[in-house]
């Protein structure tokens, strides 16, 4: 029991935990869409086209958020409108520009003294370190945009599943695109201290590839997602905590092994079930051609 | 005088039709001729390299509500955790409008819709779980709710069977009766024969276009495809058969 409550005596611990179970929820949730919407290699990019405002917000002794965003809106922004002009290389422009501005990050930082520590705490993110600002700064954030993806539910839905049709029906399939990026954006930045630049993308992609193992319903992905992605977040805090180890790679490495367990063990996506499936249901395979109507794939 | 291009790269060089309502439209032409483009470009997910769309009269950008497009199979992902209740009620989403959620109302559509194509009680189930028609069955069933003036049709008989080709007919003729116009890109001539009202022969160039007794001819389809069409020179011979 003490290994649950004894950590919980200090306050940087309370403060992480807290910001930890905000984050998980919120990196649960945006994951979701960027998961469907296949938006992992932009998350990905978007991550580390932030750095440079991370660095110079740092240098200049502001939280490191201000920066994050503007560089992040401003990168949102620019893929938006890279992706609009159809471009074949759009992928590789996307690798080249922002692998870029990351490079951009490390050689202004790298003028500072201090290098290799400041360096690390960067971009490897530092939750012990968040303040009870920090924690409502992300909370505040957090209900935003997961207000507003919500709110939306059903427009990014279609879109992520259908996007001739969403087109066809006339949504502004550009502009929902940009904000569906900026919400990714401000959860990338606001996440940033919990993980850092280059752990981010697996927080955020994990826990929803998880919970679509467990479901076929959007509504429960979702839902499962969150609690996923926020447990994992506590356990990996805890075990940081207990075994000494950085705190955002642990966390990233809980998601990583509960995703396997789910690889393994999921009810009908698993490997396991459909291993059995395949043993022990023949006749259900047989069925399944034969009767038509009578789909029951289980 | 529509034109529809990827780049420098003109797909439909030159296509000038007038459709009535309630038309059935087979657009036909060999792979790579522009048949997608075109249904593309009037789904307004290309924008016309030169020319203009109009629906009854008004630019149909402006009516893009009431527009169903039904994908070509391999472009849905079917991986995508939503049921077959779940697709058909995305059909309803825009006449909805922003910040409302669908009700009980649209639920019991949705499942009338999909009772209606042969797949009652089967809205729970996810979208992989079904064949590839009654995948399609699927898709039909959201344009038939979205309660559309327009429906586009990207090669819906590919790998149909009979019962669900009769279904398809009897839906496509359904939406003609009701003032809607359909077009279909399609490869299956036989089908465009008996199913279609017009047909519209494409070959980046638009070939011919006409109601389809007087426009379905040897000599139009020889034009279209080049001398590729063997399954129409046949039929005389069936013809001659007792
Ligand atoms: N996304 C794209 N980018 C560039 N060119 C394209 C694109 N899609 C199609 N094309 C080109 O446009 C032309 C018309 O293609 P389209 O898909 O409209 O033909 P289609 O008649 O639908 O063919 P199919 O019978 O094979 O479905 C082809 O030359 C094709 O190479
Ligand atoms: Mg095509």
């Amino acid at each position: 029991m003490s290994w649950l409550t004894e950590p919980l005596q200090y306050g940087f611990m309370q403060r992480a935990m807290m910001e930890v179970i905000i984050i998980g929820a919120l990196c649960g949730l945006v994951g979701c869409f960027v998961v469907l919407r296949g938006l992992a290699f932009i998350g990905d990019a978007l991550a580390h086209a932030v750095f440079p405002g991370v660095v110079l917000s740092y240098i200049a002794g502001q939280s490191i958020m201000i920066g994050a965003f503007v560089f992040g809106g401003m990168t949102a922004l620019g893929i938006g409108i890279l992706s609009r002009s159809r471009r074949v290389s759009e992928d590789s422009a996307i690798g080249v520009v922002f692998a870029a501005f990351f490079a951009l990050g490390v050689v202004i930082l790298s003028r500072q003294g201090g290098f290799n520590r400041d360096l690390g705490s960067l971009l490897f993110g530092n939750i012990l370190g968040v303040s009870m600002d920090d924690v409502w700064i992300t909370a505040v954030i957090g209900a935003i945009v997961a207000g507003i993806l919500l709110a939306l539910l059903k427009e990014f839905t279609l879109l992520a599943f259908d996007p001739t049709m969403a087109r066809a029906a006339g949504y502004p399939v550009f502009a929902l695109d940009v904000l569906l990026l900026l919400l990714v954006s401000a959860t990338i930045v606001v996440s940033l201290q919990t993980v850092g630049n280059i752990l981010i993308l697996a927080l955020i992609v994990t826990p929803p590839a998880t919970a679509r193992l467990l479901t076929d319903r959007l509504g429960r992905m979702m839902a499962a997602s969150v609690l996923i992605a926020s447990s994992c977040g506590v356990t990996g805090l805890y075990i940081s905590y207990h075994a000494g180890t950085a705190a955002g790679a642990t966390i990233v490495l809980t998601a990583t092994a509960v995703f396997l367990l789910a690889v393994v063990f999921a009810p009908t996506h698993g490997l396991l079930s459909g291993y059995l499936q395949r043993r022990h249901g023949h006749h259900h395979a047989h069925h399944f051609h034969a009767a038509g109507e009578e789909v029951e794939l289980s | 005088m529509l034109q529809v291009a990827y780049g420098a790269n003109l797909a439909v060089a030159g296509v000038d039709a007038r459709v009535a309502p309630g038309a059935i439209v087979g657009v036909i032409g060999p792979n790579g001729s522009g048949k997608s483009s075109l249904l593309k470009a009037i789904a307004g997910v290309l924008r016309p390299h030169s020319g203009e769309i109009l629906l009854g009269g008004a630019p149909i950008r402006e009516q893009a509500t009431r527009i169903a497009f039904v994908p070509q199979r391999e472009e849905v992902n079917w991986d995508f955790p939503v049921t077959a209740r779940d697709v058909v009620m995305m059909g309803r989403y825009r006449a909805l409008g922003w910040l409302r959620w669908p009700g009980k109302a649209d639920r019991e559509r949705a499942d009338a819709a999909l009772e209606r194509l042969g797949l009652g009680g089967l809205g729970h189930r996810h979208i992989s779980q079904f064949s590839g028609g009654q995948q399609q069955r699927i898709f039909l069933a959201r344009a038939l709710v979205q309660e559309p003036r327009l429906v586009l049709l990207d090669e819906p008989f590919t790998g149909i069977d009979v019962q669900n080709r009769a279904i398809f007919h009897e839906l496509i003729r359904a939406f003609a009766d009701d003032g809607v116009t359909v077009l279909v890109a399609t490869h299956d001539l036989d089908e465009v024969r008996e199913t279609t009202s017009h047909v519209l022969c494409l070959n980046r160039d638009m070939v011919a276009f006409g109601p389809t007794p007087t426009t379905f001819t040897p000599a139009n389809l020889r034009a279209t495809f080049g001398g590729q069409v063997a399954v129409f020179e046949q039929v005389p011979i069936f013809e001659r058969a007792p």
